[in-house]
């Protein structure tokens, strides 16, 4: 049995907002059954009683200074922007034509 | 001898000396660039006139008195996934092409500071994510020791540039190995610092909790000299060390492992290592055993799931850092016909912006985090996380620092696993598990295996901010096998 199916790595790709073709999803699927399947070995290490870490150092909350200091101009800011107006980003729409 | 083969320790003193100008220098690896480029491939982009005037302003700096450091002068190649504000940034992807930041990554400026210039930006794997440096969006980086192989990766440009002569230094990142596998494979010394010790601000996020900017060199003292000049606490990484960086140029100088414990982990070894490998890396434990180091044999029995648990972490932390990649604020925007919504041009940007490898992971990531998933997975391998690095806290107490193979193999065909994910992720064995503990680790060459005459690397782990440890060790064995050799590895070299 597949750990993962056609329809499930359709799902994924509109999860990760990925047009992929039909070729695309099928080759993906392959892969990432392989994958799936051997990285499932991290059941195989028993932890149950053991507290997960999301990070290597023990670090919390850092905190800064709340003081105003020197940032990008708007100019800066927008110079990498596929399409700017009126010192804006200028962005397709983002509402349904119903909205 | 000529500049492009002397070490960046040399060239600092000539150019601070007065001997030789940074504007010389840099014309010299220019050339260099010049003529070897057209086989290597290393650079993304080079600016001849923004390299000069950068060499200009630190020769004038320094008629004028101003006190910079060792390194003032000399050049570096800067992996292309650092923001630079007078080069494009990259990532090695389609989804960036031709962007120019509007700031400077803080290894960048701190680079820039101690008066270093940088030649150019180097190829790497897309978003740094695979271990040849075929997944760049620009063609593959080739091995200078044979063209038809791989350079390593992700940061395979760098250390082609490096092993080339095109440059004495490089800037890499390390998130499983990406900074050690290419130093191994390309002959050269890479060194993975202690997670926190060097700053990921202006570094393009690729798995944040793992991510680790680090030095390339010809040499330990080159890597040190570098390793001493970018790291230390920065305000900017929320993630960073507040603590002094450790004294790693001493420990390159010293280079004495007497009376030093080294553990060699037992589980990397065996089934799937090159005998090549194996032979080049046990004659480096008796070495350091004539050198009057202890040697043991340490197990660390979880070691064998480090890998399943990275490529269940970094593609989880992918999934998430590339969300930024939306096609709204800066980069590749496709579809955008007045017709369709953001989220259609968002999907459709990130299918023309991203290569295979990228996807792959996104999507891994995302099955890793999903309801119903989360537990067996990503949940899981952060456990595993915890028992690794309880391994390696155990290991510490009885040694003080860990060896192992750098690689499995030495440097393989371009082509060969280009479309096998699983047989390329094996590359990363023997590196994942310093990068899940956050702990430091060197790879330095450490001889040629018999089947093929290609590099192989020892790799030296040390304890959290243990930096020290892994340069002592590192230059030790570094000057031992040079004595042995009659010079460095880099001369076995075919000539480009």
């Amino acid at each position: 049995m597949s750990a993962i199916t056609r329809d499930e790595v359709a799902h994924l790709a509109r999860l990760s907002r990925l047009a992929l073709t039909d070729d695309e999803l099928d080759h993906y699927a392959t892969q990432l059954d392989a994958i799936i399947e051997s990285v499932a070995k991290v059941a195989e290490v028993a932890a149950e009683d053991v507290p997960p870490s999301s990070h290597a150092l023990p670090l919390t909350n850092v905190f800064r200074a709340d003081e105003v200091r020197p940032s990008l101009t708007p100019e800066q800011a927008l110079s990498g922007a596929p399409a700017v107006e009126d010192d804006r980003f200028r962005v397709p729409r983002i509402l349904g034509e119903e909205a | 001898m000529s500049l492009i083969r002397k070490s960046a320790a040399e060239l600092g003193a000539l150019i601070a000396a007065g001997e030789a100008s940074a504007v010389e220098v840099a014309e010299a690896h220019l050339d260099r660039m010049a003529e070897v480029e057209p086989k290597v491939n290393a650079f993304l982009h080079v600016d001849r006139e923004v390299t000069l005037a950068q060499a200009r302003a630190v020769d004038e700096r320094l008629r004028a008195g101003e006190r910079l450091g060792p390194l003032a002068g000399v050049p570096i190649a800067h992996k292309d996934i650092f923001t630079t504000a007078d080069m494009p940034t990259t990532a090695a992807s389609k989804i960036l092409e031709g962007w120019r930041p509007p700031y400077d990554a803080t290894v960048t400026r701190r680079l820039r500071e101690a008066g270093l210039v940088i030649l150019g930006k180097t190829n790497l794997d897309e978003f740094a994510m695979g271990s040849s440096t075929e997944n760049s969006a620009y063609g593959p980086t080739r091995n200078p020791w044979d063209l038809t192989r791989v350079p390593g990766g992700s940061s395979g440009g760098s250390s082609a540039a490096v092993a080339a002569y095109e440059a004495p230094l490089s800037m890499g990142t390390d998130t499983g190995g990406s900074i050690r596998q290419p130093a191994a494979l390309t002959g050269i010394v890479g060194m993975k610092p202690t997670y926190g010790g060097s700053s990921r601000y202006g570094l393009i996020a690729f798995a944040s909790s793992l991510d680790t900017p680090g030095p390339f060199a010809r040499d330990v003292l080159d890597a040190a000299l570098l390793h001493e000049t970018f790291s230390g606490h920065d305000p900017l990484d929320s993630t960073s060390i507040d603590a002094p960086v450790p004294s790693v140029v001493e420990a390159a100088r010293q280079a004495d492992v007497s009376g030093m414990r080294v553990g060699v982990v037992k589980e990397f070894g065996g089934d799937g290592y090159q005998p090549g490998v194996l032979a080049r890396f046990n004659e480096a434990v008796a070495l350091l055993e004539s050198l009057g180091a202890k040697v043991v044999e340490v197990s660390c029995p979880s070691f064998a799931t480090a890998l399943p648990a990275y490529y269940l972490i970094a593609p989880s932390e992918c999934s998430s850092n590339l969300a930024r990649f939306d096609a709204m604020r800066y980069g590749l925007r496709v579809g955008d016909d007045g017709t369709r919504s953001a989220e259609e041009v968002m999907a459709l940007t990130r299918a023309a912006g991203f290569g295979p490898e990228v996807k792959r992971r996104i999507m891994l990531g995302t099955y890793a985090l999903s309801s119903g998933y989360y537990d067996a997975y990503y949940g899981q391998a952060q456990k595993v996380r915890t028992v690794i690095s309880r391994e390696f806290d155990a290991a510490f107490h009885q040694v003080d620092v860990l060896v192992s193979p750098t690689t499995p193999t030495t440097a393989f065909p371009i082509g060969e696993r280009a479309d096998d994910p699983m047989a390329m992720y094996l590359a990363d064995l023997c590196t994942i598990p310093s990068n899940l503990a956050g702990n430091a680790a060197i790879s330095v060459p450490c001889g040629l295996a018999d089947e093929d005459g290609l590099p192989v690397g020892l790799q030296v782990m040390a304890p959290v901010l243990g930096d020290d440890r892994c340069y002592r060790v590192g230059a030790a064995v570094e000057k031992a096998l040079e004595s042995r050799w009659g010079g460095p590895l880099l001369k076995e070299a075919a000539a480009l």
